[in-house]
């Protein structure tokens, strides 16, 4: 049975509801149920932000997410609040050095540096946030790789939506060759 | 087969309100319903209404009384804020007997509060924000899809009932993203407002004699001349201070809703029956009721869930004879125990009626719903 519990977290303009969106919709389109949410601040920019997505074969009730099983970290001030969260055995991804001399044997510890590919392999750090879902997604199939790209084409524009593919590809690239 | 889509709450309430037939809304934007505005904003103009954004939320409302009063099906989204700007013409709405939808997207307060976290705090001030007895229906919806259909409801309600309705999502609700799919759309059920058909002379258009209270209403420019007024009125719609017509218009005021309430009042219930332990929960926090009575169950506790859909009117029959020969009632709530008061005043005096209440802005999780649980049930 397929039941994930994602945290997406990180600050305000990184896009990280944007990326549960796209991922929840992914699931959707998948034939699962899902559900995103998100907790941010009155700020529209900086502050922490946490976006979450459960995906299940079953009806989801409670629509939160209170002790995820796979973590994403996109800034050190998420990284110090939600680490706490995560389920002993559970995935942590975390964007560059974030943690880098801490004690994190207890997770599955994926380290990628997703703001830099953004910036130089994809040519626009905006897309950070699908390069994060691409890692996530080659990490663990939480949704189809069809689907995926079909919730990317529903959720950008025609013009930034290649963009957006590459940056998936890229992502997904990255944990192959670790 | 409709194309399963990903949408938020307040979404789904702007899709809601276009499929019941609205033409008008008017408002001012505010965290966490702005989406509705920003849907309206698109998707009225396509839809050949119109959409105002006004100066503030007392404009907001009086705008879509005048409106309705064309004929219009109007309504407006607000948060707490806001909603309390407009009590005074929520009032004036339902002493002039004018259909509207006032969708209350309810967020942490008082005053400024949390703007983007989450709350049920807006529950009281539903029914009793404006001055005066009179009645209104209110109905907060547990999911996206819930939020779809019940907004058509309010609508419909609005409609039947010559009513201010008011359409209670929640921060959690209203925020939420999950799957939306509209089956058989065609058949929904429309109610437009019953409207005269005598000559226009021998119009009453605050007529006491409709078996159900709720008087014919012509919309402006149908040639039915008649009279507005937030004074109290007599059948003809001008001032009167006789005491038999305000005592009688005042009763009817109420009597409308309130001896509707079976014709209104929606619900869902599990095991309500067979359980000792009744959870009484709406809203977002009806979902995590749910969850932990099925883990309960699952562990052999007889707990129940009685989940209101309408939060007002208040049925006091049905809720007092669920109530009845529980070992304990448990109502979790984001407030001080707002919905466990009205619970307390029906319950049956040997059933302890029991708050399990949270403000922190975080929504209540099954855990503590399983955890008190646990502990009357020793």
């Amino acid at each position: 049975m397929k039941k994930w519990k994602i945290r997406l977290s990180g600050t305000g303009g990184q896009g990280v509801i944007k990326a549960a969106v796209i991922l929840a919709e992914g699931a959707l389109i998948d034939g699962s149920n899902a559900t995103q949410s998100q907790v941010y601040g009155p700020e529209s920019r900086g502050g922490s932000t946490r976006a979450e997505v459960n995906i299940s074969d079953k009806q989801i009730l409670f629509p939160k997410v209170e002790s995820p099983n796979m973590l994403l970290c996109m800034s050190v001030e998420a990284y110090e609040k939600y680490l706490k969260d995560l389920i002993p055995g559970g995935i942590l991804i975390l964007d560059g050095d974030l943690g880098l001399n801490d004690d994190l044997s207890q997770y599955k510890v994926y380290r990628v540096p997703i703001t830099v590919l953004a910036r130089e392999k994809v040519g626009n750090e905006l897309a950070a946030n699908v390069v994060a879902l691409g890692v996530l997604n080659g990490i663990a199939k939480t949704v189809s790789d069809d689907a995926m790209i079909e919730s990317l084409q529903r959720n950008f524009k025609a013009k930034i939506f290649d963009l957006n593919v590459k940056a998936y590809q890229i992502g997904l690239n990255a944990v192959k060759e670790m | 087969m409709a194309k399963v889509r990903l949408v938020q709450g307040n979404e789904a309430c702007a899709l809601g309100a276009l499929k019941a037939g609205a033409t008008f809304y008017a408002g001012y934007p505010i965290t966490p319903s702005t989406e509705i505005a920003e849907h309206m904003a698109e998707m009225m103009p396509a839809c050949g209404g119109k959409f105002i954004q006004m100066e503030d939320e007392i404009g907001s409302i009086g705008a879509i009384i005048g409106a309705s009063c064309t004929g219009a099906k109007s309504f407006t989204a607000t948060s707490g804020p806001g909603f309390s700007l407009m009590q005074e013409l929520v009032g004036y709405a339902a002493i002039t007997e004018v259909p509207i939808v006032v969708v209350d997207v309810q967020r942490m307060g008082p005053s400024t509060g949390l703007p983007t976290l989450s709350s049920q705090g807006d529950i009281q001030q539903a029914r009793w924000g404006s001055h005066g007895d009179h009645s209104l229906i209110a109905i907060a919806p547990s999911s996206v899809m819930e939020t779809y259909y019940e907004t058509i409801n309010a609508f419909n309600l609005a409609e039947k009932y010559r009513t201010p309705v008011i359409f209670l999502l929640d921060e959690e609700i209203g925020h939420l993203r999950e799957r939306f799919e509209v089956e058989d759309d065609e058949k929904v059920e429309i109610i437009d407002r019953k409207k005269p058909t005598c000559d226009p002379k021998d119009y009453v258009p605050y007529s006491n004699a409709e078996p159900d209270g709720v008087p014919a209403m012509a919309n402006f420019g149908d040639g039915y001349r008649y009279h507005v007024t937030g004074l109290t009125h007599n059948e003809k719609g001008f001032y009167s201070s006789s005491l038999p017509v305000v005592d009688a218009f005042n009763r009817r005021l109420t009597d409308k809703i309130e001896n509707a309430v079976d014709d209104i009042f929606k619900y869902e219930e599990f095991h309500v029956d067979d359980c000792d332990i009744l959870l009484i929960a709406y809203g977002s926090v009806a979902r995590s009721a749910q969850e932990a009575m099925l883990e309960l169950r699952e562990e052999g506790y007889k707990v129940g869930l009685l989940r209101p859909i309408t939060i007002w009117p208040f049925h006091d029959k049905l809720i007092a004879k669920a109530c009845a020969g529980k070992k304990a009632v448990i109502v979790p709530e984001m407030n001080l125990g707002q919905y466990a008061r009205e619970v307390s005043r029906v319950a049956p005096s040997d059933v302890p009626v029991l708050p399990l209440c949270r403000v922190d802005s975080e929504l209540i999780i099954p855990e503590e719903v399983v955890e008190l649980v646990k502990e009357v049930a020793k």
